[in-house]
């Protein structure tokens, strides 16, 4: 069993879910309450990631952050060193990957909160970040669970991203997905099988956290 | 004084009205989809659907600009010193009622807040449901308690939209009485809408008789509604 791969891969799907909430709350939030012509064209390109090819998405990334592009060589000399083929780099890559993951299920939950008490809030003065803060998170934490742990369980399971981004660095960028894969090109299915049940038992446990969550709180409703 | 200009289209309906509120306490009096919701959600500067844009919209109170489309100028809803009581209590369903009531209180300190809440709650008759949460209201009480909500910031326009709609006629007329008390003794500008004759007819009140969008008539309760008065009576004197 390769711990330093598990670990690993804990820690990138914890920073990328912390990451993801943090810039997610406030997108999903501006995408239902705003009111701006631009936001359909927002939302598009928020869940361009759900069709678009890890690989290309990996690929895309591999060059902006490259010696390639001003970006990426502006990247490297701020950082000193280049963020392909690094730890911060695979953050990026899963935190763009994984975006429609935590935003939909939280533009879900936001809208479904009747508009009448965002309207009651408005008028006694509530600032946007105040409705989202009192009203929308309290009122959507299914939604909200939902987000993290789908986030979590994308990001343990990314390859296509990682592999392009990150390549397979010990302790760096080799992810438990990236392992099953090196252990099923060298024929030990035994350990692929260990691997791939660990993935799938993290993966099965988390969704079966969100259901019953869901089911002791009284019902199906979010 | 309220002086406030609309012109807002929704498919066929047509909201078009221009007048001036010059009382402190004005019914508007209209039939289901008269346009009164919609004109004191424009009062209230809350945006209507992307469907029904107002051509025109010009709200002073005042003669303090709060709405004037010809300038692209509105004031947002928390900064227009406007509160409304929708037909929906619309009471925050995870807090308190004290801390519903509590919720617009946010530049008072914390005692003073506590003791706004407390007289709020005294004027709607409701001390005894401070710790309650909506859930547990039946719909009078979740009216009184939105009807605390929104006085308790002590704006300078209250807006109230069939807010006594779920309590009995004794219950409303006392709470209608000691609201007119509260507002009059702290100058609040009210606007009610209803389309019950009765409600209309137990405040001393100018009313504004609205008819598919249209100001069809304004002025004292006892010339605008003389024919409402007249359909009550003969009800009551065939009973």
């Amino acid at each position: 069993m390769d711990w330093q791969a598990l670990a690993l891969t804990l820690k990138l799907a914890t920073v990328t879910t912390a990451i993801l909430l943090a810039v997610a709350i406030p997108l999903a939030a501006w995408l239902v309450l705003g009111r701006s012509r631009w936001l359909a064209a927002l939302e598009a390109f928020a869940a361009l990631p759900l069709v678009l090819p890890p690989t290309v998405l990996g690929f895309f990334l591999l060059v902006l952050l490259g010696p390639r592009t001003a970006f990426g060589r502006g990247i490297t000399s701020l950082l000193g060193h280049p963020l392909a083929f690094s730890f911060s780099g695979l953050v990026i890559g899963s935190v763009i990957y994984s975006l429609p993951f935590a935003v939909q299920p939280l533009v879900a939950g936001f809208a479904s909160i009747d508009s009448s008490l965002i309207d009651a809030a408005r008028l006694l003065g509530a600032s946007p970040a105040r409705i989202v803060t009192t009203l929308l998170v309290p009122l959507a934490r299914r939604s909200l669970i939902a987000a993290a742990v789908l986030s979590f369980l994308h990001t343990m399971g990314e390859f296509g991203v990682v592999l392009m981004l990150g390549g397979d660095i010990p302790g760096a960028t080799r992810t438990l997905s990236i392992v099953l894969y090196n252990q099923v090109e060298n024929f030990d299915y035994a350990a692929a099988n260990r691997t791939a049940a660990i993935l799938l038992g993290l993966s099965a446990i988390a969704l079966a956290a969100i259901y019953l969550g869901g089911r002791t709180r009284g019902g199906r409703r979010a | 004084m309220l002086e406030l200009a609309f012109d807002a289209r929704r498919g066929s309906f047509h909201l078009q009205v221009e007048c001036r509120f010059a009382s402190e306490w004005t019914v508007v009096f209209g039939p289901s989809g008269a346009g009164k919701s919609t004109l004191l959600r424009m009062l209230a500067g809350l945006e209507l659907s992307e469907s029904s844009q107002p051509q025109l919209a010009r709200v002073s109170l005042d003669s303090r600009l709060l709405t004037d489309s010809a300038q692209g100028f509105r004031l947002k809803p928390g900064h227009r010193q406007t509160t409304m009581v929708a037909q929906q209590s619309a009471l925050f369903p995870h807090m308190s009622v004290a801390a519903n009531v509590a919720y617009g209180l946010g530049s008072l300190d914390g005692a003073s807040r506590s003791a706004r809440v407390q007289e709020m709650l005294q004027l709607v008759n409701a001390h005894n449901l401070i710790d309650r949460r909506p859930r547990d209201l039946s719909g009078g009480e979740a009216q009184r308690i939105a009807l605390a909500r929104a006085l308790a910031p002590k704006p300078r326009l209250l807006l109230l939209d069939e807010p006594f709609s779920a309590l009995d006629g004794a219950a409303s007329d006392a709470l209608l009485a000691r609201l007119q008390d509260w507002t009059s003794k702290h100058r609040v500008q009210t606007v009610i809408a209803t389309h019950d004759a009765t409600d209309a007819l137990a405040t001393a009140a100018e009313v504004a008789l609205l008819r598919a969008g249209r100001l069809a008539a304004l002025g004292p309760a006892a010339e605008v509604l003389a024919a409402e008065r007249q359909r009550l009576q003969n009800r009551l004197a065939g009973q």
